[in-house]
């Protein structure tokens, strides 16, 4: 996988340095970081407070500049497209946001608390979730149990009350088995409940983790194409989860993702990423309309999508 | 490493306990009635402890998917804490000192497992060699372990429990059963519980472990220490129950390396698979040598049976490793099926 090795290692020794820098945010949030002394400054910020909003990020890999003063805001409930060609930085970005890689420069304001690096073993806690753009299942659990860990964080029994069966571990058990049968059946899912993850096919896969990320019904949700590598049909599918899941769990979602014309129907706000700067920020029709969007990635990738809608009416 | 289990057969099956119900009942009911003290002295008691560390290999190994190469260390730990405790602690039952030898076993695993944080695979594997050799090279270097014995060979203590002599070869084995089975429930329990699952996550994806919550670091170092108190215990019934004797030599890296081809055989990431193990293990230089005996008669001695089954061994695991991965009870869960079906069918 490409977030191994120097990432992890840069994610331990990393130290979190989260600041407070908007207003607006619950309670329960707040008081956890001030509890630990973590907050330390307040900024007025006017009109309705973002969600996720990065600012200034800067991130790059030896001589490879991956990401380069990003800024972008991300409002409460709205569906977010990052496009941009291939090693654009729109992994980086996700990989910022989720906290698996720390930035050279900049900030993320998650709920209004800022951090150099977002602390990845608490993300679930700050009610984020992400799905990766390989693979990341757990090929030798269930599919329940997949699903089931995306409830990993809020287990409290431990292990020898497990092992013995006594205390919370049985409650616990029972109701995340009950939540993730929930999410399997709203992702149309129930049918391979128990088979091992890794043993689906490759669309199944990817909507196994969009399960385990949903399952903690979490406020922010990240995408890293989720639909990357499915036919026309499993892709329009995918975007109807997605949308689905939005207005269910009122979600926020990040999502990346290739296919233009999919992007441009799902998304309310679309940045554009190249060569790790963003060189667009807007509507999709104004996206889809602007010249240098046009000029840097969409004359390649509107063949893909007349490709695409080929395949999807061949596959009909 | 791939370690994943075998799909459940679609086949009807009885109820998971009934097998190891079964199996439990023959050991204790009938196994002592007809075993000759050959099959206890050279067969099961060389056969359970093997298979209590396969356990305790496996949580780690094949479950958390941390490689060590330590586990004759831990196994030794276990021996010669255990006999400390008996012969220094006035008036602590055996089975206390079989605990708090599992106890110190742990932590030593605690401490060897702290550079799985940051090292993985091969490296790891390298760095648990310091486990083997630390602990071989304290037990040898400081003779209070041994009681300031000349030679370092200390004798176990008497087995028994709340005053019942188990000294007999099939004392010893109940004695030795009945701490394998209680300690493979446990871990049976432990690998089906939340734990048992976060060890599995952490194996196959760490970094999407970590982003779910699940708390990596604790549950690396919680996978050392209970598979170094298994470990550790199985050192105890090897010593004790076993070879009757403990000495520091007998825990070496040939040992470790053992236990290792034990789960690779048998099955990574199964329970099952460590019995399966350390039986091939335990039973194949005996096969081979009344094999080679017969065949080519005094040509084959010591010498020869040693290194032929070097290399039978060594072929025997390249073979598993790309025809098998999963081991031997994977290829058994197959054989079943197929006969299940074929009964069926009929
Ligand atoms: N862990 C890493 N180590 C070294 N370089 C990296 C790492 N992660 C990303 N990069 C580099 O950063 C740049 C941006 O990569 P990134 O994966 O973010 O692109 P992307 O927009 O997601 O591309 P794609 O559409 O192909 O997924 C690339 O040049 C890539 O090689
Ligand atoms: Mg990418």
């Amino acid at each position: 996988m490409a977030l191994s090795g120097s990432a992890l290692g840069l994610m331990e020794a990393s130290v979190y340095a989260p600041e407070v820098f908007a207003r607006g945010l619950p309670a329960s949030l707040l008081s956890g970081e001030q509890a630990e002394g973590r907050a330390v400054s307040v900024e007025p910020v006017a009109g309705p407070a973002p969600l996720l909003s990065l600012q200034g990020i800067g991130l790059s890999f030896g001589g490879v500049v991956a990401l380069a003063d990003i800024d972008l805001s991300v409002n409460p409930g709205e569906i977010r497209a990052i496009i941009g060609p291939n090693g654009a930085g729109k992994s980086s970005l996700i990989n910022v946001i989720s906290g698996v890689y720390r930035p050279d420069r900049g900030h993320i304001g998650l709920h209004g608390i800022g951090y150099a690096q977002v602390p990845t073993q608490r993300l679930a806690r700050l009610g984020v979730a992400r799905t990766f753009q390989n693979l990341a299942l757990f090929k030798g659990l269930s599919v329940l149990d997949n699903v089931a860990a995306g409830l990993a964080y809020k287990v409290r029994s431990n292990f020898a009350g497990q092992v013995l069966g006594i205390g919370r571990s049985r409650e616990e058990r029972r109701d995340s088995l009950n939540r993730a049968d929930q999410i399997l059946d709203f992702l149309d899912l129930a049918a391979v409940r128990d088979r091992l993850a890794g043993t689906l096919p490759y669309g199944l896969q990817k909507r196994v983790e969009l399960a385990r990320a949903l399952v903690a019904e979490p406020r922010l949700l990240l995408l890293d194409e989720p639909m990357a590598g499915m036919t026309a049909n499993e892709k329009s599918e995918m975007a109807a989860f997605v949308r689905a899941a939005r207005d269910r769990f009122a979600t926020t979602v990040v999502l990346i993702e290739h296919d233009v014309g999919v992007v441009m129907g799902l998304s309310d706000r679309i940045a554009v990423l190249d060569y790790g700067r963003k060189i667009a920020d807007a509507t999709p029709d104004e996206v889809r309309n602007d010249p240098r969007v046009i000029d840097a990635y969409l004359g390649v990738a509107s063949d893909n999508e007349a490709l695409s809608r080929n395949e999807g009416r061949a596959g009909i | 490493m791939a370690a994943i289990p075998a799909e459940f057969s679609s086949a009807p099956v009885l109820p998971k306990w009934v097998v190891p119900v079964l199996l439990l009942a023959f050991a204790y009911g009938v196994v002592p009635l007809i075993g000759s003290s050959y099959l206890f002295e050279a067969i099961l008691l060389p056969f359970l402890a093997l298979s209590l560390a396969g356990v305790g290999l496996n949580i780690l190994t094949g479950y958390a998917g941390q490689v060590s190469l330590g586990s004759a260390a831990f196994m030794a730990a276990g021996a010669f804490a255990a006999y400390n405790f008996n012969l220094r602690v006035e008036g602590l039952p055996l089975i206390g000192s079989i605990f708090l030898a599992g106890i110190v076993a742990a932590a030593i695993g605690i401490v060897f497992g702290l550079p799985s944080l940051r090292l993985r695979g091969f490296y790891l594997a390298v760095s648990t060699l310091a486990a083997q050799f630390f602990v071989q090279w304290a037990l040898t270097k400081f003779s209070w372990f041994s009681n300031d014995s000349a030679s370092g060979v200390i004798d176990a203590p008497r087995l028994s429990i709340s005053g019942f002599a188990l000294d007999g070869a099939v004392g010893r084995y109940f004695f030795a059963l009945t701490i394998v089975a209680v300690l493979t429930f446990l871990a049976h329990r432990l690998v089906s519980s939340q734990t048992g699952r976060n060890l599995i996550a952490v194996r196959d994806n760490e970094t999407a472990a970590r982003i779910i919550g699940i708390p990596v670091l604790k549950t690396k170092l919680l996978a050392f220490a209970i598979s170094s108190f298994i470990i550790g215990v199985a050192g105890v019934i090897w010593a004790f129950a076993y070879l009757r004797t403990v000495e520091p030599a007998g825990f070496n890296l040939d040992r470790s390396f053992q236990i290792l081809f034990i789960i690779i055989i048998g099955g990574l990431a199964s329970i099952r698979g460590a019995f399966f193990g350390a039986a091939l293990i335990v039973v194949f230089p005996l096969a081979l040598s009344r094999l080679g005996g017969f065949l080519l008669g005094d040509v084959f001695d010591s010498g020869v049976l040693d290194m032929s089954q070097r290399i039978v061994l060594g072929a025997l695991i390249i073979l598993f490793l790309i025809l098998e991965p999963d081991g031997l009870v994977a290829l058994w869960d197959r054989i079943r099926r197929r006969l299940l079906l074929a009964w069926q069918t009929t």
